[in-house]
């Protein structure tokens, strides 16, 4: 059989098969087998390109073209300009929005110029359901010299050196977290992959998993090694199907090929990974309560200590590590932890994978040298604020962090600097804001979510939270009074000292953190009650121009409340007390007379 | 029964793999390797570049030769079909007619591996997007 001459390589990650990409691999095999180069050209299906922005995408190779948005009408197109007269389909081509040019190369684009890809290296590039792909990667290569050529400490101080940190958001040290799990003594240890991705807009883990499940497998194994385990398990939501379905499919190929099971690689090792599935609850991404979970009891954290090092699953030593952590233990050990290290600042060596979401041109998966300033992941990699609006904040850390602001945007972005700056590093969900969104609903916003996914078991986090919500609630409904700023801020802070558990401890951030940055927006709330970025409704009052209306009587139509009055010719009114400012006078004006203010 | 016994069972089985994403591997930096360009318009298919292309694959992969091939349209040289681009790295382009087997063997001899050059080159008087 003759060698493939090109590649096509189509996105089939969760957001661009939802753009019907597997349509477009079917469309493409067709038109492949009209044209008769069913043998020259090879279709793989790959994980998240990172670009989801404009989804669907493809990537042909050798030449590295990429298209985006391209529907499955398009395949035959491809094929007959691109593959058959190797000319390049201009109209699929990426547009740059500041020069307004087409660029045809992935590398030329400035979503991927700053990027580092580490944890994301597979992603976009071997096909997630063939292990050849990935051992022709240098998969697997990783274990296979950890067991046959290191002791478990050799190992875990080769971790140890390379200063990885918990990338799920609280930065503990990796290999200090593999360390206490080993020196605890026990018959049975477990190693556990935390994929209960729960923060709003962070898809992260589901693109690891979706893209490059073998990794995953990979490093846990490595770390089953090191600290004495022979079974692992991977806790991930339900809500997660695709990745489920192809994590199935690595560790069956992986079983098959003897690189998980008994004596792998001919070494006295064993290991082997089962899945359980998480209901999707918010507090079982933190490890007593997802261990708790595990076990078949009610998803609820305890306090630490115990560490689960010492006592996790089934009262058994257990070490907990979240998928991105994972995905970055076998470059570490194929490159070196000094390689590792020199990436990265200071502090915190390697890249960090961000879900960019929001107001911002390019929506997608990046993965960035940490120190990387905010300013270059939204204006450079994220294209800058959509339509042209100014930067208001950007909130990192789901609703556990808070958010940043202009004057943060040359910080490097590290554990400690977010820390330093009032948010956290999260897991990695990274949300940009505009002039249009108000500080205090968006606090709200993730007050209600904490308060949905509150477990419960400590009074300050089920009650506090509560009342918090609802104090938030009685603001933007321009019902504030003057304490209930002072009241919000020292229930705030007792929330963050006495609750039990990580959700409870980090679930007043987004407030506290919007008070510290936005204080003006509250007072606005509450004491002039007026919203200024106008999204508060019930603080928004329609007025109608009495110079420009004209007295059509087309609003007063329209009002499904009877809210408007007036004369035909004459300027119309409307009535404060009825208006339920719904907007359709304002969208029905022909001549610009009503307005918000 | 475990496919992979041992790690050099794994180390070979993952050396045999890579040339099946090679392709991929070596579009991810083609300014480093070597880039051929075969035009690949009607012209060029009815006198043979679809062979010449296959004898350049199959060639520079015996040998070991990094190199990128790719197939273009029409490079407006259709008097002297099949046409290839060759791009050494950091060097500019040159074009090359009428080659044959018996032609591209000679190109790979002396060109890609010595950076001789071989009779046969065709100015190019042209400009493109890229090279502006």
């Amino acid at each position: 059989m003759g060698k493939f001459k090109n590649h096509i390589l189509v996105c089939l990650g969760t957001g661009c098969r939802a753009s019907q990409s597997e349509e477009i691999i079917r469309n493409f095999k067709t038109a492949l087998e009209e044209n008769d180069l069913e043998n020259d050209v090879q279709i793989v299906g790959t994980g998240c390109f990172g670009f989801c922005e404009k989804g669907p995408v493809i990537k042909m190779v050798p030449d590295n073209t990429f298209y985006v948005l391209v529907n499955p009408e398009d395949a035959n197109e491809i094929v007959l300009e691109h593959i058959v007269k190797g000319r390049k389909v201009e109209r699929l081509l990426y547009v740059d929005p500041e020069t307004k040019k087409h660029v045809s190369d992935s590398k030329h684009m400035g979503f991927y110029k700053k990027q580092i890809r580490i944890a994301l290296r597979n992603c976009g590039f071997i096909n997630p359901e063939n292990i050849d792909e990935y051992i022709a990667r240098d998969g697997y290569a990783a274990l296979g010299s950890v067991i046959s050529e290191m002791t478990p400490q050799e190992a875990i101080n080769v971790v140890k050196d390379s200063e990885l940190r918990g990338r799920g958001g609280g930065g503990f040290p990796t290999g200090l977290k593999w360390e206490l799990t080993k020196k605890s003594n026990s018959d049975q240890k477990y190693v556990v992959c935390n994929a209960d991705e729960g923060d709003p807009g962070a898809f992260m883990d589901r693109s690891i998993l979706e893209g490059d499940p073998h990794s995953v497998l990979e490093a846990m194994a490595i770390c089953g090694y090191c600290i004495g385990a022979n079974v692992g398990v991977i806790y991930i939501r339900a809500e997660y199907p695709l990745a489920i379905q192809r994590l199935k499919i690595a560790i069956q190929q992986a079983r098959d090929y003897g690189l998980l099971g008994n004596e792998i690689l001919g070494s006295k090792f064993n290991f082997d990974i089962e899945i359980r599935y998480g209901a999707g609850a918010f507090v079982c991404g933190e490890e007593t309560a997802l261990i708790h979970s595990m076990e078949g009891l009610r998803g609820e954290p305890t306090v630490k200590p115990p560490f689960p090092a010492v006592s996790g699953y089934k009262g058994k030593p257990t070490n907990v590590n979240n998928v991105e952590t994972f995905a970055n233990i076998p470059p570490i050990f194929l490159k070196g932890s000094s390689w590792f290290k020199t990436i990265g600042n200071e502090k915190s060596k390697g890249t960090k994978v961000f879900a960019l979401a929001g107001k911002v041109n390019n929506v997608g998966l990046i993965e960035v040298p940490m120190g990387t300033t905010l300013r270059e992941v939204i204006f450079d990699i994220g294209g800058g604020i959509k339509d042209g609006k100014k930067f208001k904040a950007v909130q990192t850390g789901g609703p556990s962090g808070g958010c940043l602001t202009e004057k943060h945007l040359d910080t490097p972005i590290d554990y400690d600097n977010l820390i330093a700056s009032g948010s956290m590093m999260g897991s990695g969900g990274m949300v940009v804001l505009d002039e249009d969104d108000c500080m205090v609903d968006v606090a709200r916003f993730y007050l209600d979510f904490t308060v949905e996914e509150s477990c419960g078991k400590c009074a300050p986090c089920r009650i506090g939270n509560k009342r918090m919500n609802e104090m938030l609630e009685k603001i933007t409904m321009g019902k504030g009074e003057e304490d209930d700023i002072i009241r919000l801020k020292n229930l705030a802070n007792v929330i963050k000292d006495t609750s039990l558990c990580g959700l409870g401890q980090t679930s007043p951030n987004p407030v506290l953190s919007t008070m510290d940055n936005f204080m003006h927006e509250y007072v606005a709330h509450v004491h002039d009650k007026k919203c200024p970025a106008k999204q508060c409704k019930a603080l928004m009052q329609y007025s109608i121009d009495p110079n420009k209306c004209v007295g059509c009587t087309l609003c007063s139509r329209v009002c499904p409340v009877d809210a408007i009055s007036g004369e035909r010719k004459e300027p119309h009114k409307i009535n404060a007390a009825l208006c339920i400012k719904c907007g359709a006078c304002m969208e029905k004006c022909k001549f610009g007379a009503i307005s918000l203010s | 029964m475990a496919k992979v016994k041992t790690l050099a069972d794994l180390r070979k089985m993952s050396e045999d793999l890579k040339t099946k994403i090679q392709l991929r591997e070596k579009g991810d930096n083609p300014e480093s390797m070597i880039q051929l360009k075969v035009s690949m318009a009607t012209c060029g298919i009815a006198s043979g570049a679809k062979e010449v292309m296959d004898f350049f694959i199959e060639e520079l992969d015996k040998q070991n030769i990094d190199a990128v091939v790719t197939q273009t349209g029409c490079m407006g040289y259709c008097f002297a079909e099949p046409t290839i681009e060759i791009t050494l790295p950091g060097q500019d382009p040159i074009v090359y007619g009428f080659v044959n087997e018996l032609k591209a063997k000679e190109i790979i001899e002396k060109y890609v591996k010595n950076g001789e050059m071989v009779e046969g080159i065709i100015p190019t008087n042209y400009q493109t997007p890229d090279n502006q």
